[in-house]
């Protein structure tokens, strides 16, 4: 009789508990497994009135235009090396600045850095493509008037591709510092002071400090977050390269990433077949990588596998 | 040897304080010329370029901006309400799948887990998605479109989750049951306030994703009276780079008369003033809630 009443009251309780779940469960079914469906697309040439499986059946014909024009190989290249040197570039930096503010003893000076160092994060992307305009446009942006003062013959930045990885590493990081920065000084936070004590009585200077306790006890959270962006290397910051870039077409060969091709494709030139093969190009590539990375972490280090 | 590691010490710390006051100034210098932009003439800045401080104080921005506020208005509407419909119905629904995929006794917790985690392995990519709710649901030009897709992402439900598991230990829920509390009230009653800064946390990462997108009017809104306003302000930008664009092109000097560039800056001030604003006081709670619930994450 207990039992019964005992299994009766956890099937109940778990309907609840099911309940719950179901829209999120919904929710997800619609806005991420359905679409795996129209991967289809990605072998058709896509015609609107024809629809799912009404339009053209072509084939691989998508991937080999993809790979023989080259824009694979260039997309490819664009989308990781830039994502490489953002988690590189992103997190040595943060980690440099955690420590020395990590170091600062004014707290009214610690809170209000911290706080203009994380206020471009909460900004739209939108935003900084105004900033971005202030700063380099021909004609009144601000370089350029320092280069007048100065005596030198102003720059079109717009039309000088080179400059550009350099440019949205730099917006990129202006607008994540403070973010990754806040994430690795509440690991500094969390370092006992006991080892500092310990490694002043020793006679270790404020750099060696740094160097043996701070550092090494930072490990961690860095490789928690190398991995994360690892997982995600295949998928490009959108919102940065279209805001910063545009329609641009001069700056393409160094700045278009698959994501932006994908959209262009989609919104520009409606070309969805081809928009769709290379998301799913994107999509399979990056799903091996992880399984990859996913799979090495787990022999070398089972605590620090993605799941 | 002391007086050795004070000094070091002594000449790090000031360079500590002279590196991060010289970021912080580099964080901020993009923030100052929009400012200073949008109080200096149009005349100005075309001529003098952008300043830190205005060549020629004028108004003529705003002046802009409030003559024709309607656009922007409703733009704003739409922003808002947008934002406090999908960060209140997001957050219900986070807050109560993290509680679900933490309960020890749920059975089916991991299988559930991976469904959702699984959608950040693969996908069908942007176009499928696009097709699907434009050809298939029929919602282009609807606020659910604006709202629905950024309810949830699997990051922050993971983070509610491990926020829940490290702020309410087991027994709670165990003494809960054993009052008679059903699982939805004790979601309701004990978890929503016992896990407030995590709360904090996932609601001001969805504000701030509701407030700053601009890319699903970008994909699936053509009536211009509901655009959000980070999209309206991208339109407006563009629609004045072509008016001064034409006005170089031509010779019309259509750009005398409105002031492009002034109005840009001071459009961009106005959609993001809100923020700047709210800014000191949602810091602290996202400060907080991500070292509690990320590190640990």
């Amino acid at each position: 009789m207990l039992k019964k009443r005992g299994f009766l009251y956890e099937l109940n309780k778990n309907k609840v508990m099911f309940l719950m779940l179901m829209p999120t469960l919904i929710f997800f079914l619609i806005n991420s497994y359905f679409p795996m469906v129209g991967i289809y697309y990605a072998f058709t040439s896509y015609d609107f009135a024809g629809g799912l499986f009404g339009s053209p059946f072509v084939g691989l014909d998508n991937f080999k235009f993809l790979y023989q024009s080259g824009a694979l190989w260039k997309l490819t290249i664009n989308t990781i090396g830039y994502n490489i040197v953002f988690i590189v570039l992103g997190n040595v930096l943060a980690i440099a600045i955690a420590i020395l503010i990590s170091e600062i003893r004014g707290k009214l000076f610690k809170k209000f850095t911290q706080s203009i160092m994380f206020l471009p994060y909460f900004m739209s992307f939108v935003l900084l493509s105004v900033l971005a305009y202030n700063m380099f446009n021909f004609e009144s942006g601000f370089f350029n008037q320092v280069l007048k003062s100065l005596g030198i013959a102003p720059v079109d930045i717009y039309n000088t591709p080179w400059v550009w990885p350099i440019l949205i590493t730099v917006f990129y990081i202006w607008k994540n510092l403070g973010y990754s920065m806040i994430i690795y000084l509440a690991s500094i936070m969390g370092i006992s002071d006991e080892y500092y004590e310990a490694a002043k009585i020793d006679g270790a200077n404020i750099i060696q400090r740094i160097w043996h306790i701070t550092v090494p006890m930072l490990k961690p959270t860095f490789v928690i977050l190398l991995l994360f962006a690892l997982g995600s290397i295949m998928k490009g910051q959108f919102d940065l390269f279209y805001q910063l870039v545009g329609n641009n077409g001069l700056l393409y060969d160094v700045t278009d990433i698959i994501d932006t091709y994908v959209y262009r494709s989609l919104k520009v030139n409606f070309d969805i077949g081809m928009a769709t093969a290379a998301g799913l190009y994107q999509s399979l590539f990056g799903f091996v990588l992880i399984m990859t990375v996913n799979y090495i972490i787990k022999k070398i280090n089972e605590d620090y596998a993605l799941f | 040897m002391k007086d050795n590691n004070s000094g070091m010490s002594l000449l790090f710390k000031t360079s500590a304080y002279l590196i991060i006051t010289l970021i912080s100034l580099a964080c901020l210098f993009p923030f100052l010329l929009m400012i200073s932009g949008s109080f200096t003439s149009n005349e100005s800045i075309i001529r003098d370029g952008f300043h830190l401080i205005p060549q020629v104080f004028s108004l003529e921005g705003y002046k802009m901006i409030f003559t024709f506020p309607d656009q922007l208005l409703k733009a704003y509407s739409v922003t808002i309400l947008v934002t406090v419909v999908g960060t209140v119905t997001g957050l219900f629904l986070i807050t109560m799948t993290g509680y679900v995929l933490q309960r020890k006794d749920f059975k089916y917790r991991n299988k559930f887990s991976f469904f959702i985690y699984f959608t950040t392995l693969f996908g069908g990519g942007l176009v499928p998605w696009y097709i699907m709710i434009t050809k298939y649901f029929n919602m282009s030009d609807t606020y659910a479109v604006l709202i629905l897709p950024g309810l949830m992402t699997p990051f922050l439900i993971i983070l509610m989750k491990n926020f829940i598991k490290s702020a309410i230990p087991d027994e709670i829920f165990e003494s809960a049951k054993i009052d008679g509390a059903n699982d939805f009230r004790i979601y309701y009653s004990i978890v929503l306030k016992l896990s407030m800064p995590g709360v904090a946390t996932v609601g001001l990462f969805l504000a701030l994703t509701y407030w700053n997108d601009w890319f699903l009017s970008s994909l699936f809104i053509n009536d211009t009276s509901m655009y959000q306003l980070q999209y309206y302000l991208y339109n407006t930008i563009n629609t004045m780079l072509f008016v001064s664009q034409m006005a170089t092109g031509t010779g019309v000097t259509l750009a005398k008369e409105i002031p492009t560039e002034s109005t840009k800056m001071a459009m961009a001030l106005v959609v993001t003033g809100p923020i700047v604003f709210l800014y000191p006081f949602v810091q602290r709670y996202f400060v907080k809630g991500l070292t509690i619930g990320a590190v640990k994450g």
